[in-house]
């Protein structure tokens, strides 16, 4: 065709191919258009803002290079926390549309969100007076936070500091938990969207007893998907209990208000969430003390019993009986003994992998260096004078006791 | 104690049960053949608990969106 003349050209195209009417060629620009843009968060600033008498918003989106026309239907309007202006830098949420009469694109918006902090605070102060009057906050409808959960639900960025931060200290209080991760983002457009959907996909996913949301500290607008309304109401919604830690101590967000808990920050959310095994193996050897001696105790008072039956006149004939009982007694005493002192070696070791310091109080490392305990009647003889001649004596070593008679 | 869970009890169940061993013996009400059921039971308990202390590696696992849209559970790559 390169020979061609121009008006050639034209009529050729036209009888090769069929010429698209307006509309038709309107029809599938709107359905490209629309179907390509159906999600989408546009920032810029305001201007030419109208409010018509029927409640709709109309205005411009711009910045240095271009511009886009906008429109907040009255139903949509009626949630926004703060009044638009023009002049205001937002992030508009919608899809586009195509008006074909006029031939024109515009933005249908669903959701403005102020980018200025000023206008961040006010919107942040209105949401939290709106949700507290709704009830959101009450702690009549707080969760209770497991006490010892097994497996933690975690709603955080996979890259950022608070994800560290809670791995650490939950390594180092109480490792034998279950981490899961359900990666978001946490700030910029869509990251309320994903903590949304986060927070319901955990929510499905049955074995989890409690969720940790948060991140690390940032300023008012990289904390605002926190802040989100959308965020608050699934936080209410969820039946796992929520622990929210988000930024520093000095931050709160509306997901602390409504959480089950709030955290100061992602560290204290774990060291809340779970208790220190140090502390817990103490609580497991004081029980087993306290067991251990309980059983002790009782064995005696039988075992004084049977011996003063064993001593009386009127029973010394059916000594057989007796005899019986009284090995029965010793019986339970040397197993309670071996299962004892197997159970307190184990919770020793774990406890001293933990507590390097406790080794030097062992009692145990001073009779290894060759020292020994007397008992009399099972009290500790601390001076010679607490022996007299003929005594019954029990010698403790660090591997054994022996018993013997003090010699004249 | 749930039938379904007598095999392998939790972290809670199995510390609340002692507790409550710890407890009937300390009062000493208890005849010797139950105290001893009850010693022995409660040092079981005590050596499960301990042990699941001593686990040393936190397990993290990743909640991650597959092709289908569905979510599903998988390792998470070490930093």
């Amino acid at each position: 065709m390169i020979s061609k003349n121009p008006m050639e050209q034209l009529s050729l195209i036209a009888e090769e191919k069929k010429a698209l009417t307006v509309s038709e060629i309107t029809r599938q620009i709107k359905l490209s258009l629309e179907q390509r843009f159906s999600r989408v968060w546009v920032q810029g600033e305001i201007s030419n803002f109208k409010q018509h008498t029927s409640g709709h918003l109309y205005f411009t989106l711009k910045d240095e290079g271009a511009q886009i026309s906008a429109v907040m239907w009255r139903s949509r309007a009626e949630g926004l926390l703060f009044l638009p202006e023009s002049g205001m830098k937002v992030i508009a949420r919608g899809s586009i549309t195509v008006y074909p009469p006029r031939g024109n694109y515009q933005l249908d918006v669903e959701q403005l969100t102020p980018v200025g902090v000023g206008e961040l605070q006010l919107a942040f102060e209105k949401l939290k007076r709106n949700l507290a009057e709704e009830g959101l906050f009450d702690e009549s409808h707080k969760k209770p936070i497991p006490e010892y959960p097994e497996t933690i639900g975690i709603i955080t960025s996979e890259t950022g500091a608070a994800l560290q931060d809670i791995r650490s200290v939950l390594s180092r209080r109480f490792p034998a938990v279950e981490v899961l991760l359900l990666p978001v983002r946490v700030q910029g457009v869509g990251a309320a969207e994903e903590i949304v959907d986060a927070i319901a996909e955990m929510n499905r996913f049955r074995k989890i007893d409690v969720i940790i949301l948060g991140r690390g500290g940032g300023s008012l607008e990289d904390l605002w998907p926190f802040n989100e309304e959308i965020v608050a109401r699934a936080i209410y919604g969820s039946r796992i209990p929520i622990i929210s830690a988000v930024g520093h101590e000095i931050d709160f967000s509306i997901s602390d208000f409504v959480a089950d808990l709030r955290a100061p920050t992602p560290s204290a959310a774990a060291e809340l969430v779970v208790r220190d095994r140090a502390e817990l193996l103490e609580l497991l050897r004081n029980y087993c003390y306290t067991m251990h001696g309980s059983l002790e105790e009782k064995l005696s008072t039988l075992r004084d019993r049977v011996e003063g039956l064993l001593s009386s006149y009127s029973f010394n004939r059916p000594r057989d009986l007796l005899r019986e009982s009284a090995q029965r007694v010793d019986e339970f005493e040397r197993s309670l003994t071996s299962k004892f002192s197997h159970l307190v070696q184990l919770l020793h070791h774990s406890h001293l992998t933990l507590e390097h310091r406790l080794e030097a109080l062992n009692p145990k490392n001073v009779l290894r260096r060759g020292y020994a305990l007397v008992r009399k009647e099972g009290d500790l003889v601390t001076s010679a004078r607490g022996l007299e001649q003929g005594d019954d004596a029990m010698i403790q070593f660090h591997d054994g006791t022996v018993k013997t008679k003090v010699q004249p | 104690m749930s039938p379904g869970k007598s095999r392998k009890q939790s972290f809670e169940a199995s510390l609340k049960r002692l507790e409550a061993i710890v407890e009937s013996l300390e009062q000493g009400t208890v005849s010797l053949d139950d105290a001893t059921a009850l010693y022995e039971e409660g040092i079981h308990l005590a050596k499960e608990c301990a042990e699941k202390l001593k686990a040393a590696e936190l397990k993290v696992k990743k909640l991650a969106k597959a092709m289908d849209g569905q979510f599903e559970v998988e390792g998470l790559k070490d930093e």
